[in-house]
């Protein structure tokens, strides 16, 4: 059996799986339909959370881009997990007293001001959009490889099945769908790093394989597989991978966006409104984040291992040898891989200087040009290697069996589907319900909010699928973007609504405001308006850019001017009323939560 | 503060009556500073700014500031997050405010 129909019976059977599982849940209880979560055990609710959070950015594009960093972009890691400790103790217990539904509603309410409702509403809009772009990114790439097609022809077929599987949408409620897709990502995740951990360190457990040793180059004894990198990367002109390249201040704004916006994304909060119990809420986020950190703690494996092999595999005697050939390329078995991935236009190379072999290295590096020069290098041949595409590579570049390159295939597909199709059906709902119903048009019908609904989904994906096939950056940079708005404009409001009792609605409404628009404003300053490539007005480098801080980490100092902004103008404005200050009062201590039976 | 805890502890039949909502929200705050301070000292300080003084402790190739950057942060966080859960869940009954 070749490898394509082995990819497509792995993808077709785990959505069967989905399917499956959506249609006997379905028949079983209705109720578990429309709230998913309520009457769930904590366990089985952080495990669907974490499917429902984990998307393309974290399963297709992470590992990617630590592998190419190394230790600077320890920020993702950092960030999108120690958001879950804000969420635990800053917000989960008190939206779940709160009792409401969405987020927008409670913002609405404790700022007894339908404004501060639409503008909520607005942030959390502008924030998923930007996120769908970076998942359309990742679908693009999952579809392109599976299907082996170019990578837009990929995005297009894409966005036309996250499309019909938004619309179909009722499998999204389905705790126990997402309970699958978890399984289905977290061992395509896990099982071929288990298996390059073993090849190169012989240690079972990537994450502890990443501090082992494996065999120096040249086969004289045993070295620390990180120190091998640092060696091999440094050879080749490139930055060491331990050490730390960028300026501690866009590191800790960057790690510190992540972590605020994952505090503050729509999608992951709702999950905490319906489970059971206050108590719940607290114990669901630590679960959540036990199985987020299965994959977490993997990836920094992944990244390191990959990088190893693929330097190994384009110098096959070492750093010191002679270069792959062109011929060792499109002949030998270990290197099939570049030529199925070199159809997406992903990954190129060529030999410039017409050796016969293909070169790799960093011809950026002036340290490199007197090497390269003495060698007759004319620049780095392998031309294109786009870190989207490390993970879904990984097991073809560590020649795994087939069957694993195809649970890769369907790991990465659940997660770009789950996330994308979700975030539709988030935004879809924001446009119909809360924007139009709940404010232009309220006596609107059902059938128009639902066509409404429908609208908003096909613009959303329509607008996600143009930008991301000129996308602002790789999946995990595109969605970090989103992770900074959703940071500097709805967390710092839905903290001051359970932290302080000053903080009125004049106050809300302009720090929302005076966030979300620095921060969008910065952004699209260096990515391009809208981020339409070419309009921007400033470098997206940190020496360039208008602050010295880089766009993806803008989102802290967003939040930053949020608080302050919305804390002075509430002193300087009228005390917020009794009722409200009551309300938050009741929103801090747990009991009486479920209050429409015991009150 | 403390001898209030005790004391509540010592009666739990009494819990009803004796809510100190206002005491049980500043135990909560205090909670949330310690939390938060561990939560900061491991992600930016031991992975970022501090990283240059920990530079001597080796660990797999490298040290202990790039271990706390790529995997030890995440298991601080978690083990905060579930003392959190823990904790909290044992003041709600200490003051008496725990769901019915």
């Amino acid at each position: 059996m070749d490898q394509f129909t082995l990819n497509l019976l792995f993808v077709g059977a785990s959505f069967a799986l989905y399917i499956g599982i959506a249609v006997w849940a379905r028949a079983g209880s209705t109720s578990e339909f429309y709230a998913a979560g309520r009457g769930v055990h904590p366990v089985t609710n952080g495990m669907a959370t974490a499917a429902d959070w984990m998307s393309a950015a974290s399963f297709i594009s992470m590992a990617g881009l630590i592998a190419f960093t190394g230790y600077d972009n320890s920020s993702f890691l950092m960030g999108w997990t120690g958001g879950y400790v804000l969420l635990a103790l800053l917000l989960a217990p008190y939206l779940r007293k709160f009792g409401k539904f969405t987020v927008s509603e409670f913002i609405g309410d404790r700022f007894y001001s339908p404004t501060a409702r639409l503008v909520a509403v607005i942030c959390l809009i502008v924030a998923s959009v930007t996120y769908v772009i970076g998942q359309m990114t990742g679908v693009g790439v999952a579809f392109g490889r599976f299907l082996e097609i170019s990578n837009t022809a990929g995005l297009l077929i894409g966005a036309c099945v996250v499309f019909a599987y938004a619309v179909f949408g009722g499998m999204k409620g389905v705790t126990y769908t997402q309970v699958a897709q978890y399984c289905v990502l977290i061992l395509a995740y896990t099982i071929p790093a288990v298996f390059i951990s073993l090849q190169l360190t012989g240690t079972p457990i990537p994450a502890l394989g990443l501090f082992s040793s494996v065999e120096a180059s040249g086969g004289e004894g045993s070295v620390y597989l990180l120190t091998k990198l640092d060696e091999i990367v440094t050879d080749l002109g490139f930055a060491s991978y331990t050490e730390a390249h960028k300026d501690n201040l866009n590191m800790v704004l960057f790690t510190l966006s992540l972590m605020i916006g994952t505090a503050g994304l729509p999608h992951v909060i709702m999950r905490f409104f319906t489970v059971p119990k206050v108590s719940d809420a607290r114990w669901s986020a630590g679960w959540t984040l036990v199985f987020i950190a299965l994959l977490y703690l993997t990836a920094p494996a992944v990244g390191a291992m990959a990088r190893l092999n693929i330097t190994d595999l384009m110098w096959p005697n070492g750093t010191s040898g002679e270069a792959v050939s062109v011929e060792q390329i499109e002949t030998q078995d270990e290197y099939a891989w570049m030529l199925t991935w070199q159809k997406t236009g992903l990954l190129d190379w060529e030999d410039k200087n017409g050796d016969g072999k293909i070169q790799y290295y960093n011809d950026k590096s002036e340290a490199m040009a007197a090497t390269a020069a003495a060698n007759g290098w004319e620049g780095n041949e392998l031309t294109k290697f786009n870190r989207d595409i490390l993970v879904l590579a990984n097991p073809e570049i560590a020649n795994l069996p087939g069957w694993v390159i195809g649970l890769v295939a369907a790991g990465g597909l659940a997660a770009a589907l789950s996330t994308a199709a979700g975030l539709l059906l988030a935004i879809s709902s924001a446009v119909s319900h809360d924007l139009l119903k709940g404010q232009l048009t309220p006596n609107m019908s059902e059938k128009a909010e639902l066509m409404s609904a429908r609208g908003a989904m096909a613009i959303a994906i329509a607008v996600a699928t143009y930008l991301g096939l000129n996308p602002p950056g790789f999946a995990a940079q595109t969605v970090a973007l989103a992770f900074g708005l959703a940071a500097a404009s709805i967390f710092p409001a839905l903290m001051m609504g359970i932290f302080s009792k000053r903080v009125n609605n004049v106050g809300a409404v302009a720090g929302m405001l005076s966030g979300l628009i620095f921060t969008l404003i910065y952004i699209f300053l260096h990515k391009g308006w809208f981020f339409v490539a070419g309009t921007n007005s400033f470098p997206d480098t940190v020496d360039g850019s208008l602050f010295g801080i880089q766009s993806t980490a803008i989102g802290a100092i967003g939040a930053i001017i949020n608080f302050a902004v919305a804390y002075g103008v509430s002193l300087a404005t009228a005390d917020t009323p009794q009722e409200i200050k009551d309300l938050v009062e009741s929103v801090r201590v747990p009991a009486g939560a479920g209050a429409a039976v015991d009150h | 503060m403390a001898d209030n805890t005790t004391n509540l502890k010592d009666v739990p039949q009494a819990k009803k009556a004796a809510q100190d909502e206002a005491g049980y929200w500043a135990a909560n705050v205090r909670m949330i500073y310690w939390s938060l301070a561990i939560w900061a000292t491991v992600s930016f300080g031991f992975g970022i700014l501090l990283r240059p003084l920990l530079k001597g402790i080796e660990v797999g190739g490298t040290d202990l500031g790039f271990w706390f950057a790529q995997q030890g942060s995440i298991l601080v966080f978690l083990g905060l997050i579930f003392f959190y859960a823990w904790r909290m869940n044992k003041l709600d009954k200490q003051y008496g405010v725990e769901e019915d």
